[in-house]
């Protein structure tokens, strides 16, 4: 074995590593050689297919980013020279000059995103290329489905067939989504670049919608045998931290990353053994993780600071309620309450107001709390909406009107396709009406 | 650079309504975008459209009337040169329009 050289296990870890580390540099250093999504996607794939057959001889590098970016672009420009150009039906990515060239400072401040410590003049660059990477998956002109599979294909470097799998559709028509949102950004002429000053918090705010609709689809999973997709909620906390740390100043994605960091520090005790979910009010919470809340909270405080609220920035902040409560019973749900009429201010929806009849039957009475909620019950998007008959069926517990609780239980499991949420509320409908049992 | 076709959807109502001077806001838009503005033109109303169909078989047909009825109708275009999408977005904000919306097409490239 020559010096330097390394297993095949041990390349295979690097190159996993790799690939979930800097996939998106590599990408967005490439697209700006080939100028399309698709040729930099095949560049990018064959440089991590060569790192596997060449580090085991030869050793992994040092800077697997930076070996990886020199291996992608090679092979795009071989492939460039090999394309027959009038084979291009479609214009290349516009923007591309402009980003090669030395790009007047962001708006946002992604230049000092590459951070003081690191001088080195290229990293500028390259932040400022993810930075275009993610602007132009998750542009409006996209259908929203096809900003959120694009963004997890280009940005997180999932194969079709994953983000097929995440989504629940067939590969087929995740493989046609995909190539239909890459062919609009050609011939639509969506620009490779951060959106102008004037545009930003808006298109800021539909980048993180996509990072957060990730994160939800993995925390509850809308279907199957499993209460969360970890390889969702992975993606979408790395997909955050990244958006933290190009857009250090953006006080919207400081509320995002907040809120998956005080969500995520709950992870351990939402399920049990059997992997059935446990409700927060059982939920063990010396199991609660205090570095997610440390971090979670130090970042409310920079996204609450001086500014109206984004609709994350309230919801991490009911988290950081829950999170720093020693016990269910001590929960602050009078301010749980105000947060939720402060949300419903910025997002009126009726999910909302749903949890805010929860947390007024809590601050107040479990009466108070069921008139809201049958108030809500003719609400045409909640009749289909299994919460609102869980939430009935608790309140009714708490009254002592078993049997319409039972039937509220029943209600709730039929609406429900999850199967972990409808054992949890199989084992509630079971001690509502073992009480009843008792007397 | 790039062309896109801007596609003004209106309700026709709007015409009727004699708070708006279309024809002002319009020069107005013309004057602030000259430097991307290639072309175009308001059209007369729906009432005055006329379609020409085939039906299937080679034979055409002529019928009175717009070749898809809704509510908004295209009242006019634009012809525009910009380097991107988020420019043309930019240009389409400013059309003056009252109800309904913009339409951005972008030309085909012929080489």
């Amino acid at each position: 074995m020559p010096a330097g050289a390394n297993t095949t296990t041990e390349v295979a870890a690097a190159v996993a590593d790799a690939h979930r580390r800097e996939w998106a540099f590599v990408l967005a250093a490439t697209v700006r050689v080939t100028g399309d999504l698709d040729d930099a996607e095949e560049a990018v794939q064959d440089a991590y297919a060569r790192a596997l057959e060449t580090w085991p001889a030869r050793g992994i590098p040092a800077n697997t980013g930076a070996w990886l970016t020199t291996a992608a672009k090679r092979r795009a420009l071989d492939l460039l020279r090999r394309a027959d150009v009038s084979r291009r039906a479609l214009p290349k990515l516009v923007g591309i000059e402009a980003a090669a060239a030395s790009a007047p400072p962001s708006p946002v401040g992604a230049r000092d995103a590459a951070g003081a410590d690191d001088a080195e003049n290229g990293v500028v660059v390259v932040a400022d290329d993810r930075l275009r990477l993610i602007f132009t998956c998750c542009h409006p002109a996209l259908a929203f489905e096809a900003r959120v599979a694009l963004t997890l294909r280009m940005v997180c470097g999932l194969t079709t067939t994953e983000v097929a799998r995440a989504f629940l559709v067939s590969e087929p028509t995740m493989a046609a989504r995909i190539t239909r949102a890459k062919r609009k950004i050609a011939a639509a002429g969506i620009p490779y670049a951060v959106p102008a000053e004037a545009d930003i918090r808006e298109r800021v705010a539909g980048v993180i919608d996509v990072v957060h609709l990730v994160y939800t689809t993995g925390h509850t999973a809308p279907e199957g045998a499993s209460l969360s997709r970890r390889d969702l909620t992975e993606r979408a906390i790395e997909l955050a931290e990244l958006l933290r740390l190009l857009l250090p100043r953006d006080r919207d994605v400081a509320g995002l990353l907040a809120l998956i960091y005080l969500t995520e520090a709950r992870r351990a005790s939402r399920t049990d053994a059997d992997g059935d979910e446990v409700m927060l009010e059982h939920q063990d919470r010396s199991r609660w993780d205090r570095t997610y809340i440390d971090k979670g909270l130090a970042l409310l405080a920079t996204a609450v600071d001086g500014a109206a609220p984004s609709r994350l920035t309230v919801l991490a902040a009911i988290g950081a309620v829950h999170d720093c409560s020693p016990t269910w019973e001590q929960t602050d749900w009078r301010r749980i309450a105000l947060l939720y009429d402060t949300l419903l201010a910025v997002w009126p929806s009726p999910v909302v107001e749903l949890n805010r009849a929860i947390a007024i039957g809590f601050a107040e009475s479990a009466q108070s709390g069921l008139d809201v909620l049958d108030g809500l019950a003719v609400e045409p998007s909640l009749v289909r909406y299994p919460y609102l008959q869980a939430a009935r069926a608790g309140m009714l517990v708490r009254l002592g009107r078993r049997d319409e609780a039972v039937a509220a239980y029943d209600e709730a499991i039929a609406l429900s396709g999850n199967e972990r949420e409808q054992e949890q509320l199989r084992r509630q409908r079971g001690a509502a009406g073992g009480f009843s049992a008792f007397g | 650079m790039a062309e896109y076709l801007l596609l003004i959807n209106t309700d026709e109502s709007v015409y009727a309504q004699p708070d708006i001077d279309m024809r002002a806001d319009h020069d107005a838009f013309r004057a602030r975008h000259a430097d991307v503005i290639l072309g175009g033109a308001g059209l007369y109303g729906s009432d005055t459209a006329t379609t020409v169909r085939t039906d299937g078989t080679g034979n055409t047909v002529v019928t009175d009337g717009l070749f898809a009825e809704s509510k908004e109708v295209m009242g006019g275009y634009y012809l525009i040169d910009v380097p991107d999408l988020d420019a043309a977005i930019a240009v389409a904000k400013d059309v003056p329009f009252y109800r309904g919306g913009i339409e951005i097409r972008p030309v085909m490239v012929r080489n």
